[in-house]
């Protein structure tokens, strides 16, 4: 039998495929298998990003999404002061988009709010600026703090072009103390460090999406990874036409906005 | 030998020796009490031996945060074999589920404040009739 190299490696790839296969389910069987395919995907990310549906978005998501957010995280509501903290809030599209095209936008996309929150930026200003690091870049793609880290400098403040940092001029405790903490299992924060969205990295952990996500009814949200051509925001992102904030800026951030 | 203006240096001399002991004779009797950590009862190990975590645990502490907070490395193997999560309020509180009658036990002691509690969460004291806490084992994570 002539077999020639193409022909040859061709069968040879398909056996490897085969054997390496076989092993894989040796190894993995059953319930664990189950686990392992349902957990692969929050837990191993290269780069976590999120697509904004806003033609999908009803009036009550906003609320619910927030909500959500802020009590998961325990962010304290000082909102309507010069102290507020927020992590995920809407702005209207000018402020969002303040670079966009022009006046004559249509009202539906012109008059409706944007839900913003941490851009996750590819090339993140905020971690160059850090001098103490307490800003820093994790390998799943999130830009993260570490609390234990922050000397509430405010430098990544200013380096932020899209306002997605809070101070805590107030010591958060105080907004809860006559109330419950709504979820002891995560720290609060205290005066004098910077905070923001941190995509949820405890419950991703754990392989729950995002709060945000979880809790917007009308799948306005989608959470994936950017680097996995086949993860649904990616898809999303083929079928449709997406914009991101002041991409001029070079910033490279991973939430794409569906309008 | 005459000692001049005796009534006046003898007064001083009083007086300083009362200054100078002031803070021995105040204290007497008062000794701080000896710390007295109540150990979790139903629960049988720590998540390292008794003697390490004794004098190590602000250590581990210290590596359970940057693993967690910058590696995203979650999950730790007690050295019993059990796995945890790297977690202050959600592991180590949860076997020692009052802070008052064991962590601040030995702290008062050693006027130790450690500021994790201005940001983590310490967990519901149990009701004062109840002598020690039990420990609600955290969860063994796989
Ligand atoms: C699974 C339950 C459990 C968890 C989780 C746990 N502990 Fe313990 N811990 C114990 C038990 C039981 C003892 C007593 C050990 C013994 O007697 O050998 C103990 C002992 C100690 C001691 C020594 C007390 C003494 O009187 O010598 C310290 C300190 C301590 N733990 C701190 C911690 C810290 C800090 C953490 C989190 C990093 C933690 N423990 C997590 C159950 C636990
Ligand atoms: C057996 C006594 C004992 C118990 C029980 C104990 N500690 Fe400690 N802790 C110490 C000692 C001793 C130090 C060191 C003090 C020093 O360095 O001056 C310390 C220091 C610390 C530090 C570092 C503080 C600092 O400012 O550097 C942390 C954090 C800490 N302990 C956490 C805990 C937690 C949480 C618990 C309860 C789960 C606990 N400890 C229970 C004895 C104890
Ligand atoms: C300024 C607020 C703040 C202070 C002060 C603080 N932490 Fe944290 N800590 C956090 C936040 C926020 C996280 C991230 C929680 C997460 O991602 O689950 C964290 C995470 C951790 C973790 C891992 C996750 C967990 O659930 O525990 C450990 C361990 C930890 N901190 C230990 C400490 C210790 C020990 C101290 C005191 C010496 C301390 N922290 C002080 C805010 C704080």
């Amino acid at each position: 039998m002539s077999l020639n190299r193409r022909d040859f490696l061709k069968i040879a790839g398909i056996t490897a495929l085969g054997v390496g296969a076989a092993s894989a389910f040796e190894v993995l069987s059953g319930k664990q298998l189950e686990a392992a395919l349902k957990a692969a995907p929050l837990t191993a990310g290269k780069r976590w990003a999120m697509v904004v549906d806003t033609r999908k978005l009803r009036e009550e998501d906003y609320h619910d999404v927030i909500t959500a957010c802020h009590t998961s995280h325990n962010v304290p509501d000082f909102s309507g002061t010069k102290d507020e903290i927020k992590w995920i809030w809407a702005e209207p599209f000018e402020n969002a988009f303040p670079d966009s095209p022009n006046e004559y936008v249509k009202p539906e996309v012109k008059d409706k709010p944007f839900l913003v929150f941490c851009n996750q930026c590819g090339d993140a200003p905020c971690v160059r600026v850090c001098p103490t690091k307490a800003t820093f870049k994790g390998e799943d793609g999130i830009t993260m703090m570490d609390m234990h880290r922050c000397i509430g400098c405010r430098y990544c403040m200013a380096a932020c072009p899209y306002g997605a940092r809070s101070f805590n001029f107030r010591d958060p405790r105080t907004y809860f103390a006559d109330k419950e903490v709504p979820n002891r299992e995560f720290p609060t924060r205290t005066r004098g460090v910077v905070e923001k969205c941190n995509f949820c990295t405890e419950r991703l952990a754990k392989g729950l999406y995002p709060a945000c996500v979880e809790a917007c009814k009308s799948n306005a949200l989608i959470f994936g990874d950017l680097d996995d051509p086949n993860s649904e925001v990616r898809r999303i992102l083929r079928a449709n036409f997406s914009i991101r904030r002041k991409p001029q800026l070079g910033t490279d951030p991973s939430i794409f906005y569906i309008v | 030998m005459k000692l001049y203006d005796s009534g006046k240096i003898i007064t001083g001399i009083v007086i300083f020796v009362i200054l100078m002991t002031f803070p021995f004779w105040f204290n007497m009797g008062r000794a701080a009490p000896k710390p007295d950590p109540k150990l979790p009862k139903n629960v049988k190990n720590c998540v390292l031996p008794k003697d390490t975590i004794k004098t190590s645990h602000m250590q581990i502490l210290n590596n359970w945060r940057d693993e967690v907070v910058r590696d995203n490395k979650r999950s730790f193997v007690a050295f019993d074999g059990k796995h945890f999560d790297k977690s202050l309020s959600n592991t180590c509180m949860k076997c020692h589920s009052s802070k008052k009658q064991f962590c601040d036990q030995c702290h008062n002691y050693l006027k130790v404040t450690p500021y994790c509690w201005d940001c983590h969460i310490e967990p519901k004291e149990p009701k004062e009739s109840k002598e020690t806490a039990e420990a609600k084992e955290p969860k063994e994570t796989k």
